[in-house]
């Protein structure tokens, strides 16, 4: 039995390269190269294991400025069947909320969801969301987290609005009964790990444990050059405006500003000098910090 | 009660929004109120939500409101009075088969439930793998504001919001986010932020008690085996973490590290490099795409420090290298450096460590921060 | 459809000037390509001083400057005959190099060829990055495709241009180069991107808004090593570099960083550059063998353009106008031996026409013996640019010394250093090698 999964993928500057100007006080993002963020390319290969293992289709989707175009492309050449690229002014500025309320709609557009009173409505006669290569989706893929907003939270918002199951910090991906219709995966908790068992559809975030992505396959890289990538404007979506970018995140940013920047500290003990006595002076210097060696385990 | 107070909105498709006004004929309370949701296992509460509590006490005394606890769960009665020694004037109970163990749905339905009835203005979570979630979930339902892995709170006296601040881009940048117009403000905060409250010995507090009405689509997720970690300490909440590199040079040299973090009550780390050559398990990885560690201590042995290493250490409070290279920009981010050879200096600290150790074994003045922590 | 059976018109090799102008007009022309590029992106294994020539490039961009990412357009070169602490300063300056379409214009190698690789793949070429081309693969003796690193990784093509840059792995594989390269034939050049704001390099160089400056400078900068030093402005930043041949590097056991520390103090430089923050460092060869070190640029199923043709001409540092004609006319070539179908070196052969009628081989023929000349007088660089100086700062001193005895002092210490017979053949030597 084949699995249809969306992927959701985002593309983020290169964090170590962001800077806060320390004249101007605001961010630095000019010509700072964008990536994938990488966790979601742990999710990539999750999704593609799974197609290659059981059969079906893995659509890869991202809501950003036209140039995430790129990203999609980028995973098209993983072997990612279908992308979906989601672009508007209106969703500038979107928090978490506001994001998951749009890749939500996104989704079910994925999944062939249609709807007719806003189709009605619409003069032109054009089918609003309506998507003629829908097909039902059973896993939701996201990374664990992006590494620049660094919330972990578009996961499990997804789950929530699509009321799909919610499987977070997998670590690794087990099996999926396809009669059943459940999915096994162990899940990282502080504290140790846990066997999950979940009914599909599910949405399953991914740790950076799971797996490698992989080295694309040459006729894959020629393939994803063909394809084409689907770019959906708020007006494809059915989604209502208010809800949208910054109006329909809850969140502002009040301030930015850098954080305090690690200075470089000091050199413990010289050239030559005993090892011993270096780590008696480091020890020195750490309880000056009020840390002090801690109580033995039993 | 100010009128103009924001009231949460409803997440209208959605059969919680039902449940929520039957919760809200047993609410007797004030609203407004400064919610810590307590994470437990079987009965025993992380940390984390004591560390908060002791947050939400001090934010809801600025806004001149009751600092609650709220215990999902086990444990409920023992959990609530824990949760009036660090300072919560009331704690929401609620019971229910389904919330054991800990899955997020059921979780989410119970506390969107009584965030609905009783309308507190913040609500705090402990920034791990459950209080993320949950944060998420709930806060979709509520459709309101989350800001994740804050760093401090503040409450703006003016407006009386709640200031959250957290680090973005990787640490490089700092953001202060406001939710000014939705409630309740949700926010997560890692372990280890907040100071642990000192327990006050008699502490009383109003239990308000609910049966959680939790639909059957929370079954959906089940939890067949836990393993909890095998003697390793996750990295997520180490208090001391030893990390090394490639200058480590094999799998077999790592037990060097072993020792030095059993000594300081710590756990063993690595940078990419070293997981890469196979040495030890990527779960043990720190960095860009690794985990973001932040411990008191962290020491990195054989590290060079490059920046995708240096992404998941920034947050330490104090940072330790040791590399024999002087100029390793490790070294730029370390409060303490060693330039020397690891297989000397390392066996050097063990001794030392378990000196110092014996020798102190009890006697630590009240107040000063250990390295490490206990562990049973 | 399956992609690994299907073959393509054409694989071109490499993503530089070279490569994409080839791959660009293939496309444009309605054959099928793919331009295997082994970074992550054209132009991220690249860099360049650099300048781009409005003309060559334009024939094969049409009207790039009105969307290119440029830095600045270039209305005033500089040639500076330098020593540590003074310099003897040439400059033109026109207007003319100030308007539509400009002359030419200071780049920034990774953004540009970004961008050209965009309109190459907006063009219908298929862009293929983060792929190494290992090997070629043959049928009998011609050429029919290239192994890359990639699992399935074989490609197969009627024709397959090598546009692989100075290191010509791929060019001897294909068993065309005649002169492999050696360190006298190549130079390494090192540079650093300084960061000054806009306002204060337009200032500091006396320019208009948008208008920029070029600057070459022979002498003590290489620290009397044949080779030569250049500032290019761009639009926030400096690039400052120093390009030396390699053998020379080697012989002399100098340090091309220390080179560029070098240049950096020099008086004059240090001026222009300083309170600018580094940003980035990196090096690169140029191959600087000239005609005679070309290789042979066809074979059956296989044409050679760019740096990996050795088409660089070191005395005016042009290497990319060239990469790109180059590549353009390979291109040509292939289709037009497309129509026939015939893919041999013999129909091929056109290609070396095509480019005689060019600036690009006769200006190679030109200077062909320019830098054996360079780098067997290295005084040139060291003890010329010290007696010019010398004799600029003793004439422009007014002390007790009349102009008369100031002459009879300087011809004395001229005498001194390099006698009149090597003077006047160096000279003679100089003439006919670089005009
Ligand atoms: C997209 C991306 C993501 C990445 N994510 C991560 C990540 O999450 N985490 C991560 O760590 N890296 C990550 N990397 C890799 C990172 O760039 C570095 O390659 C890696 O961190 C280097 O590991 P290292 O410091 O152990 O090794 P090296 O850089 O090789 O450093 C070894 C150090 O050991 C010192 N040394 C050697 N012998 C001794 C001795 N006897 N005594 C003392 N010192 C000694 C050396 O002086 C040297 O400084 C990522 C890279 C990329 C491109
Ligand atoms: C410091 C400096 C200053 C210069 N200044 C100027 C100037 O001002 N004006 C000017 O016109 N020229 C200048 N040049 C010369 C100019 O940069 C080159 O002549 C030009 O880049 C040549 O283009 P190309 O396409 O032949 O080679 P390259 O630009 O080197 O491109 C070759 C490409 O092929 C790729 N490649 C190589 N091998 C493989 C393989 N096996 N598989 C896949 N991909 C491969 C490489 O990654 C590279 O991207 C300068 C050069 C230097 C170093
Ligand atoms: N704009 C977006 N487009 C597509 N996926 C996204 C977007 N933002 C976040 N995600 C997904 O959600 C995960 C968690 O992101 P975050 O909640 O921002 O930490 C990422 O790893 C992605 O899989």
């Amino acid at each position: 039995m084949a699995f249809h999964s969306v992927v959701c993928i985002k593309q983020v500057p290169d964090t170590t390269q962001v800077r806060i100007d320390p004249e101007t006080g605001s961010l630095v993002r000019k010509g700072i190269p964008s990536v994938i963020n990488p966790f979601d390319l742990f999710a990539v290969e999750a999704a593609l294991r799974l197609r290659d293992e059981h059969g079906g289709t893995v659509t890869a989707l991202c809501m950003g400025p036209p140039q995430a175009e790129e990203a999609l492309r980028k995973v098209l050449g993983y072997g990612v069947d279908r992308a979906v690229l989601v672009t508007d002014r209106a969703f500038a500025g979107a928090d978490t909320l506001a994001t998951t309320y749009t890749l939500a709609a996104a989704i079910r557009k994925i999944a062939g969801a249609r709807n007719d009173q806003k189709a009605a409505g619409n003069e032109g006669g054009e089918a609003g969301p309506r998507d003629a290569d829908g097909e039902p989706v059973d896993l939701v893929f996201c990374g664990k987290q992006s590494i620049d907003g660094d919330t972990g939270q578009v996961g499990p918002g997804l789950a929530r609005r699509l009321g799909f199951s919610q499987l977070t910090y997998v670590c690794s991906l087990l099996q999926i009964d396809p009669e059943k219709r459940k999915l096994r995966a162990w899940r990282q908790r502080e504290d140790g790990r846990e066997l999950l068992e979940a009914d599909l559809p599910v949405a399953v975030t991914i740790t950076e444990a799971c797996n490698r992505i992989r080295y694309a396959s040459l006729p894959d890289l020629l393939a994803a050059a063909d394809k084409k990538i689907d770019t959906w404007r708020a007006d494809d979506l059915d989604a209502e405006r208010g809800r949208l970018g910054l109006k329909g995140s809850p969140t502002r940013v009040n301030r930015i500003f850098a954080p305090p920047v690690r200075q470089r500290g000091e050199t413990v003990g010289e050239p030559g000098m005993e090892p011993a006595a270096v780590a008696a002076l480091l020890f020195d210097r750490l309880s000056e910090r009020g840390m002090k060696p801690g109580v033995a385990r039993a | 009660m100010p009128e103009d107070r924001p009231k949460i909105s409803k997440n209208s498709p959605d059969d919680a929004a039902r449940a929520g006004k039957d919760a809200a004929q047993d609410s007797s309370t004030a609203g407004g109120e400064v919610w810590v949701v307590v994470e437990q296992v079987a009965g025993e509460a992380a940390p984390v939500s004591w560390e908060l509590m002791g947050e939400a006490r001090a934010l809801a005394e600025a806004l001149g409101v009751r600092a609650a606890a709220v215990i999902l769960g086990a444990g409920a009665p023992e959990l609530a009075r824990q949760a009036f020694s660090y300072g919560a004037a009331a704690a929401y109970t609620g019971s229910d088969p389904a919330l054991e163990p800990f899955i997020t749905d059921p979780h989410c339905q119970a506390l969107v439930d009584l965030a609905r009835a009783h309308q507190p203005q913040i609500i705090l979570l402990g920034a791990t793998t459950r209080g993320r979630d949950l944060a998420s979930a709930a806060a979709t339902e509520l459709e309101t504001g989350l800001t994740a892995d804050c760093t401090h709170l503040e409450i703006d006296e003016a407006k009386g919001l709640l200031k959250q601040t957290r680090p973005a881009f990787g640490g490089n940048v700092m953001a202060t986010i406001i939710t000014p117009n939705h409630r309740p403000q949700i926010a997560t905060v890692r372990p280890g932020v907040f100071p642990l409250p000192e327990a006050a010995a008699e502490a009383g507090g109003e239990i308000i008690e609910s049966r959680p009405a939790i639909t059957a689509a929370a079954a959906a997720v089940r939890q067949l085996q836990f393993l909890p970690n095998p003697g390793e300490e996750s990295l997520m909440g180490a208090h001391v973490i030893v990390a090394g590199g490639r200058g480590m040079r094999s799998a077999h040299n790592f037990a060097l590290l072993e020792k030095l973090a059993t000594e300081l009550g710590g756990t063993v780390a690595a940078s990419r490099a070293a997981v890469d050559a196979g040495w030890i398990s990527q779960r043990r990885q720190v960095g860009q795409t690794g985990q973001t560690v932040r411990p008191l201590l962290y020491i990195a042995v054989g590290i060079s420090g490059a920046v995708q290493h240096l992404a998941g250490i920034q947050e330490s409070d104090v940072i330790v290298a040791i590399n024999s290279d002087p100029d390793a920009p490790i070294f730029d981010v370390a409060d303490y450096g060693i330039v020397g050879d690891l297989f000397e200096i390392v066996p050097a600290l063990i001794e030392e460590a378990h000196a110092r150790l014996s020798g102190a074994a009890g006697s630590d003045a009240a107040g000063e921060r250990q390295i490490g922590v206990e562990s049973t | 459809m399956s992609a690994a059976t299907s073959r393509y018109d054409a694989i071109v090799v490499g993503g530089g000037p070279a490569g994409l102008a080839a791959a660009y007009t293939l496309a444009k022309g309605g054959a099928s390509v793919v331009c295997l590029e082994r970074g992550d992106w054209s132009g991220s294994k690249n860099m360049m001083g650099g300048l781009i020539y409005s003309q060559p490039t334009g024939s094969v961009f049409p009207e790039f400057w009105r969307e290119a990412p440029l830095e600045r357009h270039v209305t005033r070169r500089d040639m500076w005959l330098a020593t540590g602490d003074s310099a003897i300063k040439l400059s033109f300056e026109t207007a003319d190099f100030a308007v539509e379409p400009y002359n030419s214009f200071t780049v920034y190698r990774s953004s540009f060829d970004k961008w050209l690789s965009r309109q190459t793949a907006a063009a219908g070429a298929l862009m293929i990055r983060e792929t190494l081309v290992e090997d070629l693969l043959w049928d009998g003796g011609r050429i029919a495709g290239v192994r890359t690193g990639r699992p399935q990784g074989d490609l197969e093509a009627d024709v397959v241009i090598i546009a692989e840059g100075v290191n010509t792995f791929l060019t001897e594989k294909a068993g065309l180069s005649p002169c492999p390269p050696r360190a006298a034939n190549v130079a390494l050049a090192v540079k650093e991107v300084l960061a000054l704001p806009k306002e204060r390099i337009e200032d500091r160089f006396d320019l208009d808004p948008g208008a920029g400056a070029a600057i070459e400078i022979i002498g003590e900068t290489t620290g009397g090593l044949p080779g030569t030093g250049f500032i290019y402005t761009n639009r926030d930043t400096i690039s400052v570099g120093v390009g030396v041949l390699l053998d020379s590097l080697v012989d002399n056991r100098a340090e091309a960083y220390n080179l560029l520390e070098r240049f950096k103090q020099q008086s004059q430089v240090r001026r222009l550059i300083q309170g600018a923050a580094p940003r980035e460092y990196s090096a690169h060869l140029i191959p600087e063998g000239g005609y005679s070190c070309m290789p042979r640029l066809y074979g059956d199923g296989v044409l050679v353009a760019g740096d990996a043709a050795g088409m660089v001409n070191a005395i005016n540092s042009e290497g990319a106008n060239l990469a790109l004609l180059s590549g353009k006319m390979a291109a040509e070539t292939v289709l037009a031996c497309r129509e026939r179908g015939d893919f041999s070196a013999a129909a091929l052969g056109r290609y070396r026409l095509l480019l005689e009628d060019t600036v690009i081989l006769k200006d190679l023929r030109k200077y062909d013996n320019a830098t054996k000349f360079l780098s067997t007088h290295h005084h040139l660089f060291g003890l010329y640019p010290e007696l010019m100086a010398a004799l600029a700062r003793e004439f422009l001193t007014v002390d007790q010394l009349s102009k008369a005895e100031k002459e009879r002092l300087l011809l004395k210490l001229f005498r001194s250093q390099v006698p009149t017979r090597r003077l006047l053949k160096d000279f003679y030597q100089a003439w006919r090698a670089l005009t």
